[in-house]
């Protein structure tokens, strides 16, 4: 680990004043960036601890809930409301880790926690996102966890987290505050995907931080779920994650969100499987034909072709069983 | 070897397997076999346990040392060749460095004698350790810094640059397979037994199975890592190690650093796991030649990465199983063979068939184990090396024959349970493989099992059962040696140089002396851990127990005979000799006529004596070859898969063991259920992954190099038969690493029971399910 300053910011205006130093990274539970510290691969010269910052979860006026960036992955988990109105967002960080690493971890750095992928990890492999136009030995390496979706030749990479993937069913909106101001995104457009710049993994700008998470109105409580499937039966990442929320009027599809998880480089938003399942009845071939949509562009590597079927299998087993259950609310 | 040696040895063995038993240690079965309700076998917690639980017991990386410095390590990123540039002065001029050590500073050592080489020795590999800017793998360690904190060490060692020229290294196996492949040898033997043509009878069989099974390289991950806190005092040197042979580190060291054995003190009093990992490999040698080069002391504990780049784990395995037999079940032939990698700087096959060469009855067989070099870290023992993965070979290959021919597969094993071993001939000391069949199908209830294959389905999962023999042999090593000193007070201390890993042997070898000697356990004291203490004793093959257990044998023999000496014409035992007395209530008495007694206390007070000391060594270990001694289980698994993503839970296990006598049903049940977890993970996950274009393992960390979590860990039943081998100390066989035999296969065959789906290829995971 290479010497570093260490700054608790003590509000916001100082953390965007110490961010905006060279060097400098913020610091969340630092469940990621310490290890990657430890691995040296990240060399930040300034930590800004920003855990002492937002961390309320708060109702908005429309109806929706605003999650600090500082909260804890457990207490996000752990709130009623969120339990009640968001459950898909509650099991999706259960999900996820273990429980020691969830106490730690925070919103905001699960959003920005990096890849798993051991070429990244390993300072004597070519990585394009370590070292931009080095080459990628992931390509034609150890694959397994890599992505099917959205790929490029020069990343293969995925985001693990599972929050991200109810995030973006929910359709989540995210704050940033910079040295100019704040701006709202939308939490689809915040991840990148690779294409010739996989060192660019998100839209902040340097400096930028993430002050909250916005959960709209409607959190697909009523028929939602997030399935995770992995190489062990707790504390993996997904090989393949599914987060579906189902609105059926008399048996015909209303509202619809799928997303995917393990198999891109952001947290896959299946727009095509939604658009082929929007207004048609609840069949399973529905189903299967929507999964068939969202899938055909993927592209296998040498050890993850399994992770098509999965994901084919995944996202039509959820969407069967959602159709089947009781409302819950 | 040469061939009259090779002429002699055959003789000597021959001459072994036929002398009468009594000649042969074990030939009169230890007494204390027969104790029934006494310390042997009780459930006692291990007396360790409150120091683990206040933190108070030292593990090698916390002991103290005055001016302590901590060292890092620097790994190669190459397999194969030279380092053509080393920069260090960055390092150097680093904040709290004290030392940056390359082979071109490096205090000249001598090659580390490897496994094998001698009987004491205990080096990984005979790789020159910094002597010379050649690379033989990838992760050799080759720099070491010196820094007064680790986290200081650690930066430093990251500042060091080296170029590297790379020179051919063969990292993949087809490249190796090109190279030509050499036969395998364990403990000097060949791995090779013919008994007839099996190839011919095997063609010629009216039923038959031949498959390929694959199994993964696995890494070592005991929890503590592997440390050492060790300094020079003048030409002495002294390790406070984490290593499961205390007395072959301190010879290895000796020879390395070319002093005598007297001059290298090792301890180790707490291993957190071994596995068969923890012996010497290059970062205590390193460390031991830093902390001369800069006059401190140093504590080195290697890193997680660390552990997977320096220390080797279990070779790959490709071996094809073929078995052909009669309609009625009966074998006509067995064929094992294979292959396995190894380096050119090691000498240890993975010797995968040697469970196969006592299992079954044939007619014929054909076992052998080839091997071909990769430039790796040297691969080394694992948990039941051989067993654990041959075993998930052949016990696959009888449930495919037993489903082949209609047969229950406990049925088909029964019908070619050999009444003597049926590749050497020896007569068994005991075996009680059907009694453990027996016992454990009942209580799993092995009889309500659907045999078609795919039949019974629980909502979204296939369930399935399965089962396969466990099985590991007795071993001893020579060298065991022991001492006891009996003090005035009938209290008595038993110091022998073995190691406590976590498996209870304190506790245990405490509950067996207080057994022989008649004392309770809190008059006994063992001491172990110390090269201070008599014997070369490894932790290892499963034979420590049996190895302390001859060497006390006969050290209390003298004490007996000492004892009677002391007591003299005055005492109600006058004249008795040895064999006429044994322990009781704290002292000695005819074991006849038990009223005839005198405590231990009152012998040595008459002679005046504060204590009396003796010292034993054990006997040639050659009861192994007299006879065929192994222990067994019987292993049953329920297992569900998720018919839509592939994913098995292992929803139940139950293991029946057949090991001899049990010393302690506490601590020996924690063995039993921890090698199944580990079968567990060897079946489901374990799986090293070594990039073949850069000889590099790519997953060197606990996350992302799988082993079970809690939740992956069902209830796991064990029982045991409890018979004594009467050949064995104690009557004991042994149990550290049976348990993790035959869990692989008994997985395997309960998927393909759950779904119609043979996985041959280890780890199982999802997408072979799909
Ligand atoms: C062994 C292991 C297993 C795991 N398994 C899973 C799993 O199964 N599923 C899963 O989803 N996750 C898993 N994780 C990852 C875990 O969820 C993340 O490590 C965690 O969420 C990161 O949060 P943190 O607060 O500790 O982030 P940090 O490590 O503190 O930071 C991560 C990144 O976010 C940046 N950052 C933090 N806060 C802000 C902010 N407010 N504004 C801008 N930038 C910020 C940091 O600069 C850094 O780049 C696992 C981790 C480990 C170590």
């Amino acid at each position: 680990m290479t010497p570093f300053l260490y700054e608790r910011a003590a509000d916001r205006q100082g953390a965007l004043a110490l961010g905006a130093r060279a060097g400098a990274s913020y610091l969340g539970g630092g469940t990621n960036l310490v290890d990657l510290m430890r691995e040296t691969i990240a060399h930040p010269e300034l930590l800004v601890d920003v855990t002492g910052l937002s961390r309320e979860i708060e109702d908005t006026p429309e109806g929706g809930l605003r999650i600090g960036a500082g909260v804890k992955n457990t207490a996000v988990a752990g709130d009623r409301r969120v339990r009640q109105r968001y459950p898909l967002l509650a099991q999706a960080i259960l999900a996820g880790a273990s429980a020691q690493i969830r106490n730690m971890a925070t919103t905001g750095g699960n959003i920005l926690q990096r890849t798993r992928c051991a070429y990244f990890y390993d300072d004597a492999a070519r990585c394009n996102k370590r070292a931009p136009g080095a080459g990628c030995d992931a390509v034609e390496g150890f694959n397994r966890i890599h992505a099917i979706l959205g790929a490029s030749p020069a990343c293969v990479a995925t985001h693990p987290s599972d929050m991200c993937v109810a995030l973006a069913a929910l359709e989540a909106t995210v704050t940033l505050e910079g040295q100019d101001g704040g701006r709202e995104i939308a939490f689809a457009d915040l991840h990148r995907l690779p294409g010739e710049t996989p060192e660019v993994e998100t839209q902040l700008r340097p400096g930028e931080l993430i002050t909250a998470v916005t959960l709209p109105p409607n959190g697909l409580a009523a028929r939602s779920t997030y399935r995770k499937v992995r190489d062990r039966a707790s504390y993996a990442f997904a090989l393949v994650s599914v987060a579906a929320g189902l609105e059926l009027e008399g048996g015909v599809i209303g509202d619809v969100r799928l997303a995917l998880g393990g198999v891109a480089h952001k947290p896959w938003r299946a727009h095509a499987a939604e658009a082929a399942l929007k207004g048609r009845p609840a069949t399973e071939s529905v189903f299967r034909e929507a999964a068939e949509a969202e899938l055909a562009p993927a592209r296998p590597l040498r050890d993850n072709g399994f992770k098509i079927e999965l994901a084919r299998r995944v996202i039509v087993d959820t969407l069967v069983k959602l159709a089947r259950t009781e409302e819950t609310v | 070897m040469s061939f009259v040696q090779e002429a002699m040895q055959a003789v000597m063995k021959k001459a072994i397997a036929l002398a009468p038993d009594g000649w042969i240690p074990g030939g009169h079965p230890d007494p204390l076999m027969r104790e029934k309700h006494g310390l042997i076998g009780a459930s006692i917690s291990r007396i360790d346990g409150p120091l683990k639980v206040a933190g108070q017991a030292r593990f090698a990386a916390e002991f103290p040392m005055e001016g302590l410095t901590y060292a890092a390590l620097r790994h190669s990123t190459i397999a194969r060749g030279r380092i053509v540039s080393l920069d260090t002065t960055q390092a150097e001029a680093a904040p709290g460095v004290v030392l940056v050590m390359t082979h071109l500073n490096a205090p000249r050592l001598k090659p580390t004698p490897p496994f094998g080489s001698k009987p004491q020795a205990a080096g990984g590999d005979d790789v020159p350790v910094m002597q010379d800017d050649r690379i033989h793998w990838n992760g050799q360690p080759v720099a070491v810094v010196l820094a007064e904190t680790q986290d200081q060490a650690d930066h430093a060692q990251s500042l060091i640059r080296v170029q590297y020229e790379v020179q051919g290294g063969v990292t993949s196996l087809d490249a190796a397979r090109a190279q030509g492949p050499e036969p395998g040898k364990f403990q000097g033997e060949l791995l090779k037994v013919e008994i007839k043509d099996a190839e011919a009878l095997f063609a010629a069989a009216p039923v038959k199975v031949d498959a390929v099974y694959r199994t993964p390289p696995h890494n070592h991950n005991p929890i503590e890592l592997h440390a050492a806190t060790l300094a020079w005092e003048g030409d002495e040197l002294r390790v406070h190690d984490a290593t499961q042979a205390v007395a072959h580190a301190a010879w290895t060291l000796s020879q390395v650093f070319d002093i005598k054995e007297a001059q290298v003190h090792v301890t180790s009093p707490f291993v957190g796991g071994g596995f068969g990992s923890k012996t010497l490999w290059q970062h205590q040698i390193l460390a031991a030649a830093a902390a001369r080069l800069a006059g401190r002391p140093v504590r080195i504990v290697v890193s997680r990465e660390g552990v997977f780049r320096i220390v080797g784990g279990r070779a790959l395995t490709e071996q094809r199983v073929a078995i052909g037999a009669q309609q009625d079940g009966g074998f006509d032939a067995i064929i094992h063979t294979g292959l396995t990698v190894m380096t050119p700087h090691n000498a240890m096959t993975e010797p995968f068939i040697v469970a196969t060469r006592s299992a079954y009855a044939a007619k014929s067989f054909k076992l052998e184990v080839d091997t071909v070099k990769l430039n790796m870290v040297a691969n080394t023992f694992m948990r039941a090396p051989g067993e654990a993965v041959g075993t998930f070979a052949l016990e696959s290959a009888i449930d495919e024959l037993a489903a082949e021919l209609g047969m229950d597969p406990i049925a088909l094993r029964s019908r070619n349970e050999p009444e003597q071993d049926p590749t050497n001939g020896l007569p068994f000391s005991q075996r009680g493989v059907e009694q453990a069949w027996k016992t454990g199908a009942e209580r799993f209830g092995w009889e309500t099992r659907n045999a078609t294959p795919g039949a019974t389905r629980d909502g979204d999962w296939l369930v399935g059962v399965g089962c396969a023999t466990a099985t590991y042999p007795y071993y001893r090593m020579a060298g065991g040696a022991a001492r006891i000193i009996l003090d005035r007070t009938g209290r008595a201390v038993v110091e022998i140089a073995a190691h406590e890993m976590g498996m209870g042997t304190a506790t245990a070898h405490t509950q067996v002396v207080a057994e022989r000697l008649g004392l309770s356990l809190d008059q006994v004291e063992f001491r172990y851990g110390d090269t201070a203490f008599p014997g070369l004793v490894l932790a290892g093959g499963s034979q420590q127990t049996a190895s302390i257990g001859s060497a006390v044998i006969v050290a209390h023999r003298t004490l007996v005979t000492e004892l009677l000496k002391l007591a003299g014409n005055d005492s109600p035992l006058a004249g008795l000799k040895p064999d006429e007395v044994g322990g009781l209530d704290g002292g000695l008495c005819k074991l006849d006529e038990p009223g005839r007694c005198e405590s231990y206390a009152s012998i040595l007070a008459r002679a005046q004596r504060e204590t009396l000391t003796v010292e034993g060594e054990a006997p040639p270990p050659l009861e192994l070859q007299h006879w065929s001694m192994h222990s067994h289980g019987a292993m049953f698994c329920e297992v569900r898969v998720n018919a839509i993503t592939g994913e098995t839970r292992v929803s139940r296990f139950l293991g029946s063991f057949d090991c001899g006598r049990i010393l302690n049903a506490k601590t020996a049940a924690s063995q039993f259920r921890g090698g199944i977890i580990m079968g567990l993970g060897l079946a489901l996950m374990e799986d090293a992954q070594f990039d073949e274009r850069t000889g590099r393992i790519m997953n060197p960390s606990l996350a992302e190099y799988h082993v079970p979590v809690h939740m992956d860990v069902p209830e796991i039943e064990v029982m045991w038969t409890d018979e004594p081998d009467p050949h064995a100390p104690m009557g004991a066989r042994g149990i550290g690493e049976i348990g993790i035999t035959g869990v692989g296969a008994a997985v395997a065959n309960a998927v393909f029971n759950a779904t119609g789906k043979r996985v041959r290829d280890l780890p199982i995971t999802l997408d072979k399910l799909l």
